[in-house]
């Protein structure tokens, strides 16, 4: 479906970090267009990608959702292309085709027969230069996204949760407000803001390519010179220097609205990864929260069942620094504060004593299993190489893995007494309102 | 997030998942073994790990109706205790080396998933067999499970997407098992003992009952010296037949309203289908892509988002399962626009019954749907997934090659006959969860 927003994905965050030395080539145009390829011969696919370093994060108040919007734009049609024709021309060659915004990045991507695989280029690098933005075209689609909006947030309420727990977290940076944008913002959006935005952004010197599967890099190398070599390079990208104030204390935010049962999710401010740090808080959340065995899943779910549902992860992969988010839905019947104070406990556990070696180890075997069983699939391999990119860089991805192997027991339980403070967090509560009659 | 990409993922594997024809290589080795269990093979060395799907033929479909969620509760509880490993230490163990083990019930078909690198396959196919052969279902965990499967329920009704769907299905399917959720309602699910459990397991898991499919990293010896390790203890025995109602037609139309405090109307629109044995399956399948199918190429999709503004999500799949299937167009959009969105879903159902399609529509079906089969079947998982199906739905491992003989043969006049036959805008069930004050129904 066209139009992803990235939202944290939660659960499996250590599979999509998890990498090790992958046989990525790098190549630079003159233009400043970076592009990274992996050959991978196991199955006659391949995806190609183009990514953006823009994002939520490149907006201003008043005018949150830019990037997310335009991303939708992308797909209306150029100078060259008409509109709706770029992915009927893709799936009539029997490929699908799709895009992402996130706070830091937007991505476009096919996957295709790797024997058609240079059908894209040409199309990316045309929309990379000639989109047209008409005001009826631009004012349809922003009522396409607040609906996207209703569905992803407005009625459902533990994303409604999650979006006031960031805007609290962040006082004045700009990961506080929604990839999607406020609903008044986007109310507001107008044609001639996401042609700025379009020409700021969009240029071979702020993207990058990523190709993954059965291709020759020679020959796709070529093509790419070819499309989009002649494409001159934009300004310079402005810069974002904003950085988050330090917090005082807990912030605490409620949440009513139509629900069946409580929920809590609790933010901590964290060093992204490329901070030594990060991987002893990766660990850390994979000990609390990875699978049925975890410290979590066991006390809150399993041994005294009051909630149906628990979890807790590090959010590492962003150009500033982010968050370890926990949270848990609680069982029927069951006191949200009771689920607040059994997963503080654990919490304050694993500060006091740090976990067991057995624990440690399983968590490191976890990536390293799932680094491997993601090579099953080219395109999450291409996932992870861009968000590696788009944020500490893809030569981290070599260097992840050896940095998870040197976390100690006592790394875990330190980075949990450092980070998981008072001063660093954000709760945020719902509270299920009466419901209305039904017919 | 995961919801909306769900819808739009599960569209296209209804579709396409068992429409995916590979070239002339035969895609898997066939072998059924002495006690009649049904081995499919792919071996794929190219990544160290090795998937294994096994399928037990029956789902919720054995349930009775008083015990729903019957089959759930059974597959749920393998992995919860066997004769001589507790619950933590089934999850322990496969946990420990990053592998991954789960069951799960369907309709049709219930399934157990093992993923683990190569040099643990040993470790997995010996908790895979435990699970399956020798489940304990301690009374403890059983209690444990029912209590999450209702919390699960009860917090289904904060989805209106689920809510929707949950009153359209029993709507269409009344009194038969596709008209229930396979989790069970909270009325059923407190019904089921562990007598229930250890009859149903003992009832239809038996390898002549199943379907072994893997795929990855092992070589035909070792994969039969293993399966005969862990399953030749296995006893082939008679499996009671499925017994199910009969399905009524509607002959008018219904329409349900759920009020909730919503700011979009989550519309489903639709009625019987049919089954996935059914010859004109495939005349479906390319119909349906051009009505709401095919995504961004389908007609819903350019009317309703792309012209219109109306949704961020529409789209139209037939759920075709063993005994029967069903049609549906799904789209959310503000209350106010229901109306309007309705109508339009009506009125293309309505053009797709009384006009050809053109031909470029035809074309570009059949060239999607003929030519993404390399991306049908480019990974492990995908590949055990779709050899399963294969062996359920009998599709014989000669489908692959004549997947694209059977979609190339299907002409305009095919579309327009299974449009007639298989849409009905006027005989339909209608179902709105939203703000209803607001939405105004017309319907």
């Amino acid at each position: 479906m066209k139009k992803i927003i990235l939202i944290p994905v939660l659960f499996v965050f250590l599979t999509v970090t998890a990498a090790f030395s992958l046989p990525v080539n790098e190549y630079l145009l003159d233009n400043g267009l970076k592009v990274l390829i992996l050959e991978d011969h196991k199955a006659p696919t391949a995806t190609f990608q183009i990514w953006y370093r823009v994002g939520s994060r490149d907006e201003k108040s008043g005018k949150t959702g830019l990037s997310h919007l335009l991303e939708h734009m992308m797909f209306k049609g150029t100078k060259v292309h008409g509109p709706k024709t770029f992915a009927q021309t893709i799936q009539r060659a029997g490929g699908t085709d799709n895009a992402f915004t996130s706070r830091d990045y937007t991505g476009y991507f096919e996957l295709l027969a790797s024997d058609r695989i240079t059908l894209p280029i040409d199309l990316e690098a045309d929309r990379m230069q000639n989109l047209i933005l008409t005001r009826d075209a631009v004012l349809s689609e922003r009522d396409v996204v607040t609906e996207e909006r209703r569905l992803r947030t407005e009625d459902d309420p533990q994303s409604f949760v999650f979006e006031e727990v960031m805007a609290a977290t962040f006082k004045n940076h700009p990961y506080g407000w929604p990839v999607i944008g406020w609903m008044s913002d986007l109310r507001t959006l107008n044609p001639d803001d996401l042609v700025k935005h379009y020409r700021t952004y969009y240029a071979p010197n702020n993207a990058v390519i990523i190709v993954v599967g059965d291709v020759d890099q020679k020959q796709i190398m070529e093509k790419i010179r070819t499309s989009f070599g002649s494409i001159p390079a934009g300004p310079p990208i402005p810069a974002i220097t904003s950085v988050e104030d330090e917090q005082k204390g807990e912030r605490r935010v409620y949440v009513k609205k139509e629900a069946e049962l409580p929920y809590i999710m609790t933010a901590y401010k964290v060093p992204n990864l490329s901070h030594e740090d990060g991987f002893a808080l990766d660990v850390l959340g994979s000990i609390l929260s990875d699978g049925k065995s975890s410290r979590l899943y066991h006390a809150l779910v399993y041994d005294q069942q009051i909630a149906l549902s628990v979890w807790a992860g590090y959010e590492g992969l962003y150009k500033d620094p982010f968050v370890f988010l926990a949270g848990a839905t609680a069982a029927q019947g069951k006191k949200i504060e009771d689920v607040e104070r059994a997963l503080l406990e654990e919490i304050e556990k694993i500060k006091k004593s740090p976990p067991t070696g057995q624990e440690v180890q399983r968590a490191k075997n976890q990536v390293e299993a799932s680094f491997v069983m993601q090579q099953d699939s080219i395109y999450m391999q291409a996932r992870t190489i861009g968000t590696f990119e788009m944020t500490v860089g893809w030569k981290f991805v070599d260097t992840y893995l050896e940095g998870i192997r040197r976390v100690t027991a006592e790394d875990v339980s330190r980075v949990a007494r450092k980070y998981l403070v008072d001063e660093l967090k954000t709760t945020g509560i719902l509270i299920p309102a009466p419901k209305e009659k039904g017919s | 997030m995961h919801r909306v990409i769900n819808i739009i993922t599960t569209t296209f594997i209804l579709l396409l998942s068992l429409a995916a024809p590979v070239a002339a290589a035969k895609l898997a080795e066939r072998e059924t073994l002495s006690n009649g269990m049904v081995v499919l093979h792919t071996e794929r060395h190219s990544v160290p790990m090795v998937s294994i799907v096994m399928a037990i033929r029956t789902g919720s479909i054995a349930d009775p109706s008083a015990k729903a969620g019957l089959a759930y509760l059974t597959a749920a509880l393998l992995s919860e205790g066997t004769q001589k490993r507790t619950s933590r230490e089934i999850s322990e163990a496969i946990e420990f080396v990053g592998g991954s083990l789960s069951a799960s019930a369907g309709a049709d078909y219930t399934t157990v998933s093992l993923t683990v690198l190569k040099k643990d396959i040993e470790l997995g196919l010996d908790l895979l067999s435990d699970i399956v052969l020798h489940p304990a279902f301690p009374e403890e965990e059983i209690m444990r499970k029912k209590r999450i499967t209702l919390n699960w329920l009860i917090q289904q009704n904060e989805e209106p997407g689920a809510v929707a769907s949950i009153a359209f299905s029993r709507a269409i399917f009344g009194a038969h098992p596709y008209g229930r959720q396979v989790q069970g309602t909270v009325e059923t699910i407190p019904a089921i003992n562990q007598q229930d459990l250890v009859d149903f397991h003992r009832g239809y898991f038996a390898p002549n009952n199943a379907i072994v499919s893997v795929v990855g990293d092992i070589g035909r010896d070792e994969l039969k010296q293993l399966l005969g390790r862990y399953f030749s203890d296995w006893k082939q025995k008679e499996i009671p037949e499925h017994v199910l109602p009969a399905i009524a037609q509607n002959k008018s139309s219904t329409v349900l309203k759920i009020n909730k405090d919503l700011t979009q109307a989550n519309i489903i629109l639709g009625h019987l289908g049919i089954a996935r044995v059914d010859p004109d399956y495939y005349a479906v399948t390319v119909m349906n892509y051009i009505l709401g199918g095919g995504g961004f190429a389908s007609r819903l999709m350019d009317n309703i988002r792309d012209n219109r503004g109306l949704a961020y999500d529409v789209h139209t799949y037939f759920t075709a399962n063993r005994y029967s299937g069903s049609f549906q167009a799904g789209l959310q959009t503000k209350n106010e626009s229901a109306n309007t969105a309705i109508a339009e879903v009506i009125k293309e159902m309505e053009r797709m019954r009384t006009e050809q399609v053109s031909d470029r529509e035809l074309e570009d079906a059949k060239s999607y749907l003929t030519g993404s089969f390399p991306l049908r079947i480019d990974s492990n998982s995908k590949i055990a997934g779709f050899n399963l199906a294969v062996e359920y739905y009998s599709l014989g491992l000669d489908y692959i090659d004549r997947y694209p003989a059977i979609i190339n043969a299907i002409t305009k006049e095919d579309i327009l006959r299974v449009a007639r036959k298989y849409l009905d805008p006027a005989n339909y069930v209608l179902v709105v969860v939203g703000n209803l004050q607001k939405a105004d129904l017309k319907y």
